[in-house]
């Protein structure tokens, strides 16, 4: 991953944050962070919420009190102390846990204080708000903290449905349809997640492909094309190697141009 | 000594860290590719683990003593980072070779769930101080256990030619849940073997 990507420039659109946080690097879907609470707690749809409430919540506190605080902490220390600022916001989620919601403390159990080593926060804390203003560094937060709270509802809501046959404690399922035991089992959060992910990738991958077809499909370039192509398996061949890698897109939309530019030097 | 074999084997198999409760998942994805690493990773958590609950069970003691149960989670973190970074520099200053092989993995440690896990779960089970570092040391072992045998799936399912959509993280969180599969069969073994 770049950099200068990572960080973002400072005048930041609130939307791009957003959607940075939501789709292009959700923190549980496609950096791959944040995975131990992600298969503990995706038991049930309210405990996926309730975790992910909570993320959101220490996520937001912690990037704006970094972020205040990133000219005066000293680079060497910085790491235990933003472990401090972090674990004093978990602390104080879990008090209000305990004392308003219960239920849901009992449920979480011992994943609620470990929010503390949550790659995520300390991973924004890091990356993003000790490089940037409060305001942008809280509405990192926010939106880091719903893409996690996002990919926590679906992976418990197809947990909750396939393992117990119920939806937020409601019964989903006709009583006749024996519930999985499995999938609310260790065993069927692994499975869940890697499906879960594998769908996304193919869904991706179906979307490219419809992308190649239409160019490959053009009836005046098709030639042209084919013959500036760099890769030597013709578009969209999907058992090539090289076809597979993520920057095919980027290679072909190239390919296309200098295509483009050689038809329009001929035309002259 | 049956009480103390049930807990060191019931933190191994039956409830495994990495396996039974999803605690250091990262490094169980991350590290456990080739065997070297795998190893290596395995044996630092158990170091850093048996001696982060020899710290943190009496610190416990102490913050109960002055009411101040709450700062637990701070205090744990914070003694776990202290305890792995002097570990670091002991290692590197007094035996150099052991530093060369297991140092690497010590700085991503700090923020493992697993050990700051193991440290929270002997307060919480309320055990005593020699239950404590023995569970520790099952809990260190079990990630061992785990990581060396999903080492072995993963060195087939590389040679493996799975779906274009499968490839990379997929197919190898599907291969641990097979896994986890196969440590479900040690529910109740240990009650039974030690009868406790």
């Amino acid at each position: 991953m770049s950099t200068n990507r990572q960080n973002g420039p400072k005048g930041e659109r609130p939307k791009d944050i957003l959607m940075r946080g939501l789709l292009h690097e959700n923190p549980a879907m496609r950096m791959m962070l944040g995975l131990c609470p992600m298969l503990a707690v995706s038991t049930s749809v309210t405990n996926g919420l309730g975790m992910g409430l909570a993320t959101t919540f220490v996520l937001i506190c912690s990037e704006v009190v970094v972020s205040l605080l990133r000219k005066v902490i000293p680079s060497s220390v910085r790491i235990p102390a933003f472990i401090t600022i972090v674990a004093s916001f978990v602390t104080l989620v879990m008090m209000l846990t305990k004392a308003y919601v219960p239920a849901l403390d009992k449920a979480l159990g011992i994943y609620l204080p470990l929010i503390v080593v949550n790659c995520i926060v300390l991973g924004r804390a890091e990356q993003y708000a000790s490089k940037n203003g409060p305001g942008h560094a809280a509405l990192d937060g926010l939106a880091m903290g719903l893409g996690f709270t996002v990919a926590l509802i679906l992976m418990s809501a197809v947990r909750e449905l396939l393992g117990a046959g119920t939806l937020l404690g409601f019964q989903i399922l006709p009583p006749f349809v024996e519930p999985m035991l499995i999938m609310v089992m260790p065993a069927g959060g692994f499975a869940v997640l890697g499906l879960l992910i594998a769908t996304s990738v193919w869904t991706e991958r179906r979307l490219k492909r419809n992308r190649e077809s239409l160019i490959s499909d053009h009836p005046t370039h098709s030639q042209t094309l084919c013959a500036a192509c760099p890769l030597d398996c013709g578009i969209g061949d999907p058992d090539h190697e090289d076809c597979v890698n993520e920057d095919l897109t980027e290679r072909l939309e190239a390919a296309f141009d200098r295509a483009n530019a050689t038809l329009k030097e001929r035309d002259r | 000594m049956a009480q103390y074999a049930s807990i060191l084997f019931g933190m191994i198999l039956v409830n495994n860290f990495v396996l039974v409760q999803f605690l250091g998942i990262c490094p169980f994805l991350g590290v456990s590719k080739k065997f070297d690493s795998a190893v290596g990773m395995g044996l630092a958590v158990t170091v850093v683990m048996v001696l982060a609950v020899a710290v943190t069970w009496p610190l416990q003691q102490l913050l109960v003593l002055w009411q101040l149960e709450y700062l637990q989670t701070i205090a744990f973190i914070l003694v776990i980072a202290t305890l792995v970074q002097l570990l670091e520099m002991t290692l590197k200053r007094f035996v150099p070779s052991l530093h060369a092989s297991l140092g690497v993995y010590l700085p991503l440690i700090t923020t493992n769930c697993a050990v700051l896990g193991v440290a929270i779960l002997t307060i919480e089970n309320g055990y005593d101080y020699p239950q404590s570092l023995v569970a520790a040391l099952g809990a260190g072992l079990g990630f061992l256990l785990a990581m060396v045998i999903f080492n072995g799936v993963r060195q087939r399912v590389e040679e493996a030619n799975p779906p274009a959509a499968f490839r990379g993280m997929p197919i190898t969180l599907l291969s641990a849940a097979i896994t986890a599969m196969s440590f479900m069969g040690f529910s109740g073994v240990v009650e039974h073997l030690f009868g406790v």
